[in-house]
């Protein structure tokens, strides 16, 4: 939709300075974009069965069993069941790789582990089957409170999301901060700005009419804002998820999330 | 501001909103005439025993919560045939029909729908004796499914 | 075609007993273009069918104007101990169907 009716409307948006660069403790209390939504998408996302997104998870369980790559191994050979294995995972992404030292998100992991364990080609974002196995695992963490680690080796990356998050950038001039700090709460045309956290991805949003990543809405944002986007899996952007991931420290995995 | 301004300007505003209220629901009779026409034939529609409950404003166009009671004891003698929905600013205005019968128990069905404009959504009920009967319920919506390129 | 089905698994017979199905399926409309600007051709899943022991108990018929990934509520009176059987074709000729298993008690 909309991306051109926020352009309107974020040129009315006031553009405070970028306020002081938050001290090393995450809010105290965040709150999760469902808290910001309508009483049919809160129902619609508690509702397991009508819940879009639960689509995906289910064929991320089938994808999970089955035989890929040349390989020919499942995620279950190394994981076994994902309801055990898999708890608590999401909640600790984005994670530093011990073996590479390279930041790695849900996608990127998956995507690892189809490289050096089943011999698979790597998913791409947004794929159906890239999409389903993260909102699979994902959704084996859904309730347990986002803990990432920014400390040691994962300092430089958490830095730089930080950097990101509040700079200002494209054509509107404006920071993330703007919106989800500054404005909480307030309307964006028909929209209720959230504090704009990570932690039900993948979602099903109703404008997209399927379910998306995380980089997929933060594109958008920079769309909004008129900026240059970064590629779905860039460093950028995974930076950036990190601080995210931060800043939601202690809000529950919600996913498969819903929204408008 | 001085408050005669302002008083003039909340008037104004009023007799806005008022217009726009008006004109935004406001459907030619004769286009839904004839999409009536279009399900029931030449069968003429009585208005009631139909409940439509969807959202007064929608989150987005693309996927509206609808559901359909109909009032019919669901009998072998008295019962729904059928309930179809249409939607009459969106670009096919028929959205779908729901076949029923005595072994449903009750007349009633649920769905998601996509609306392309602001507009009534209506139900058409068949019962078993022939008859139409129809209800309605308004609907805005601010992002439009179908003709913005989705 | 990915599906979910909701059927209890147990009834009393008479009972009215809600049954629900989701399928993954774009719906697509004919509306929408793709990212060089050309049609995607309408396809959407136009008729799905429930049948409880041979029995049809719903039926259907839909166009674009249904969400994309299709979620029905429909209800049905709980009579003898069988399956409920769910079919459904697309525009382009693709079939699904579903089965779910229940035990009716007096």
């Amino acid at each position: 939709m909309g991306i051109r009716c926020h352009a309107v409307a974020l040129l009315f948006v006031l553009a405070l300075g970028p306020g002081a660069i938050a001290a090393d403790q995450a809010a105290p209390a965040p709150r999760s974009g469902i808290a910001f939504a309508s009483a049919d998408i809160r129902a619609l996302q508690l509702d397991d069965f009508a819940n879009p997104g639960m689509l995906w998870v289910a064929r991320g369980g089938k994808l999970w069993s089955a035989a890929t790559g040349r390989s020919n191994r499942s995620c279950v050979n190394c994981h076994g069941d994902a309801a055990s294995s898999m708890k608590g995972v999401a909640a600790r992404y984005p994670g530093v790789d011990a073996a590479t030292s390279e930041l790695l998100n849900l996608e990127g992991r998956i995507n690892r582990c189809r490289k050096d364990q089943q011999a698979a080609e790597p998913l791409a974002y947004e794929s159906e089957d890239l999409l389903a196995l993260t909102a699979y695992v994902a959704h084996q963490s859904r309730g347990q409170p986002l803990q990432v680690s920014v400390d040691a080796v994962a300092r430089p990356y958490f830095a730089r999301g930080r950097e990101i998050y509040y700079r200002r950038q494209g054509q509107m001039n404006l920071a993330c901060t703007h919106c989800h700090e500054q404005n909480v709460g307030r309307k964006l045309l028909a929209d209720t700005i959230s504090e704009g956290h990570g932690n039900a991805y993948p979602i099903y949003r109703l404008e997209w009419q399927s379910a998306g990543s995380l980089h997929r809405r933060l594109r958008a944002c920079y769309f909004g804002v008129r900026a240059e986007m970064p590629a779905a899996g860039s460093a950028e952007l995974l930076d950036l998820e990190l601080y995210l991931a931060w800043r939601a420290s202690g809000l529950p995995v919600e996913t498969p999330g819903v929204r408008r | 501001m001085s408050n005669r301004r302002r008083f003039l300007l909340s008037c104004t505003a009023l007799a806005g909103t008022a217009l726009i209220a008006k004109s935004t629901f406001a459907q030619d009779d004769s286009q839904r005439t004839a999409l009536l026409r279009e399900v029931t034939g030449s069968a003429p529609v009585n208005v009631g025993r139909v409940t439509v409950d969807t959202p007064p404003l929608a989150d987005n166009g693309h996927s509206v919560p609808v559901r359909v009671l109909v009032d019919s004891p669901m009998t072998t003698d008295s019962h729904v045939r059928r309930i179809t929905l249409l939607a009459e600013r969106n670009p096919r205005p028929v959205v779908a029909s729901f076949m029923l019968g005595p072994h449903s128990g009750r007349a009633e069905i649920a769905t998601r729908i996509r609306l392309a404009d602001i507009q009534e959504v209506l139900a058409l009920a068949q019962f078993s004796d022939g008859s139409w009967w129809m209800g309605g319920a308004k609907v805005v919506v601010t992002e439009l499914a179908c003709l913005e390129g989705g | 075609m990915l599906s979910r089905i909701q059927v209890p698994s147990a009834a009393r017979r008479g009972e009215i007993i809600p049954i629900r199905i989701a399928i993954q399926h774009p719906m697509e409309t004919g509306y929408r273009p793709d990212h060089f600007g050309r049609r995607i051709p309408k396809n959407v899943i136009n008729s799905l069918v429930c049948r409880y022991n041979g029995l049809e108990v719903f039926r259907a018929e839909m166009g674009s104007g249904i969400a994309a990934n299709p979620l029905l509520q429909f209800y049905v009176v709980a009579a003898d101990s069988g399956e409920f059987v769910f079919a459904w074709e697309d525009d382009s000729g693709q079939r699904g169907s579903e089965r779910a298993a229940i035990t009716v008690s007096d």
